[in-house]
């Protein structure tokens, strides 16, 4: 059960390695949303799909 | 007076439509029983070993045929739309669960608790504790009927069924299956934890007893409306 | 169902739109900070190196429960106050603290191996975040699974307050458990008492984990206030074709 420094070490680098992945995963996901679903909106203004705040009265 | 005699009507006609054939008493003692007899195969036939493992075998088979019949306490009545009639009544809707509640566990629970000695046999669970064990069971399957509860509701309102009500509900009941084998094998190796661990098992039941209904109607309303 | 009233939401996005660049650049400069101070810490007479996994692992356990205690409070303003930003607070939580609470599993058992040599020990504390972590799965099987958000976003408020309600429940039980079954050894994930010199990184990266958390859920609700709009707009445009037909 007493690992050699090196060994260690493997533990410590896969843990930080990890988490780096995961928390980078979670910016993906938020950055990639987000540009997917400004997309899909500037596609239906133009379509002239608005909200009804944004019509003009009448 | 009249609240307690709706009650009435409608936990015996819940109980009704369970005893038929294809109603949930006889399937989930029938569940039960194939679990039961699963485990055999699979850890091996040492007696030693079934009797030590045997009233976690009995808990855990308990828990899983109860979640297979959680789901018709709502979706069949989801199905023909009695439910709607049920939640526009004017019986409150957590006494209308209760009942239904209350229904599903004598009909569907109780079965379960009286087969039990019968698959302890099979088991190599001494006989004399098995009458702790039933009791243990007796303590906590009203626990799992009203944990259940919540779970049922919230997966008829979404309309995805069985396998997500198990997900929902299976972490849920953790404590119940911890204490509920605690006080089965304190049954019969320490008596002296038993009567703790039992006490426990009263407690959670009580809990769910009081949160279930409340839970379960809450997610009814929000989610059929 | 009429087009959502979206005033407040507007507000809000125009204040995530100011606030989030400056959070996120405060976010790093901590993370920086932290991670300096949690690769430079000394070694645990006990636990050797392996304890600057501890920096990844308690702010993780941390954020998992700030997690849920977020997604209750935006459960209640979803039943009791019926407002739209709860709905998508509470979405927008649950991906992120299931995150972390994976991440608090994965660096305990990486923890586990030379500390104790196993992958997995059903200690209290990784029992309990396991279990945690199944809720967080219910709870997100029931946000992501719903054809209508609103209603997916009432049932998963419940899910989340009944699991707010159990999780002591389940604390307890999963503590008194591990002892029952314990032998004389006591394996506790805690370690030893815990020094200055290393409770300072512990902190900083406690904090800079947080920070992470808020940027995130921002750009997260966010993301979810656009995805409605764009339901909303849908559902729009196909009652325009249906009375635009003759």
């Amino acid at each position: 059960m007493t690992m050699s420094f090196a060994q260690e070490a493997g533990f410590i680098v896969a843990a930080y390695a990890i988490t780096a992945f995961v928390v980078a995963a979670l910016i993906a996901w938020v950055v990639l949303d987000h540009s997917a679903q400004r997309r899909i909106l500037d596609d239906l203004a133009e379509r002239g799909v608005s909200r009804r705040s944004q019509r003009s009265e009448g | 007076m009249q609240l307690m005699t709706a009650f009435a009507a409608l936990m015996l006609r819940d109980m009704r439509l369970a005893v038929r054939v294809g109603g949930g008493a006889l399937m989930g003692a029938l569940f039960f029983l194939v679990v039961v007899v699963m485990v055999p195969f699979a850890v091996g036939p040492d007696l030693k070993l079934l009797a030590h493992i045997g009233p976690a075998i009995l808990w855990l088979g308990a828990l899983l045929a109860s979640l297979l019949t959680l789901d018709r306490i709502f979706a069949l009545d989801h199905d023909d739309g009695s439910l709607d009639v049920l939640m526009t009544a004017s019986l409150p809707l957590e006494v209308t669960v209760t009942a239904k509640a209350v229904a599903h566990w004598l009909t569907t629970e109780l079965p379960l608790v009286v087969i039990a000695p019968l698959l302890g046999l099979m088991l190599n669970i001494e006989p004399r504790a098995m009458a702790s064990l039933v009791l243990t069971l007796l303590a906590g399957t009203p626990a799992l009927t009203f944990i259940g509860l919540i779970g049922a509701a919230l997966s008829v309102a979404l309309r995805r069924g069985g396998l997500l009500l198990a997900v929902l509900v299976l972490p849920l009941t953790i404590p119940v299956l911890i204490f509920g084998v605690a006080a089965a094998e304190a049954a019969m190796a320490e008596p002296g934890r038993f009567a703790a661990a039992i006490t426990v098992l009263c407690a959670l039941s009580l809990i769910s007893f009081v949160i279930g209904p409340f839970a379960a109607a809450a997610a009814l309303r929000y989610g059929l409306e | 169902m009429a087009v959502i009233d979206l005033a407040n939401p507007t507000r809000f996005l125009r204040f995530v739109e100011r606030v989030l660049p400056w959070l996120a650049l405060l976010t790093l400069l901590v993370f920086a900070i932290g991670l300096y101070r949690a690769v430079n810490a000394p070694d645990d007479y006990q636990q050797g190196a392996t304890v600057k996994i501890m920096f990844l692992h308690v702010p993780a356990a941390w954020l998992g429960m700030l997690g849920w205690a977020l997604m209750s409070i935006a459960a209640l303003g979803t039943l009791v106050w019926r407002h739209p930003l709860a709905d998508v607070a509470g979405k927008a939580a649950a991906p992120i603290g299931a995150a972390f609470t994976l991440i608090c599993l994965i660096t305990g058992s990486l923890w586990g191996r030379p500390t104790w040599g196993t992958y997995w020990v059903w200690d209290a504390r990784l029992t309990s975040v396991l279990v945690l972590f199944l809720l967080y799965l219910g709870v997100l099987a029931l946000y992501w699974t719903a054809e209508d958000p609103g209603r997916g976003a009432r049932a998963a408020a419940v899910l989340t307050l009944v699991g707010a309600i159990n999780l002591p429940i389940i604390k307890f039980s999963v503590d008194w458990w591990n002892t029952l079954h314990q032998p004389a050894s006591i394996l506790r994930m805690g370690g030893s008492a815990i020094d200055s010199s290393i409770l300072w990184p512990l902190l900083i990266m406690a904090l800079a984990f947080t920070l992470l958390f808020f940027t995130l859920h921002l750009a997260a609700m966010r993301n979810e206030i656009l995805r409605r709009r764009v339901r909303a707009l849908r559902l729009m445009q196909a009652q325009q074709f249906a009375e635009a037909r003759p």
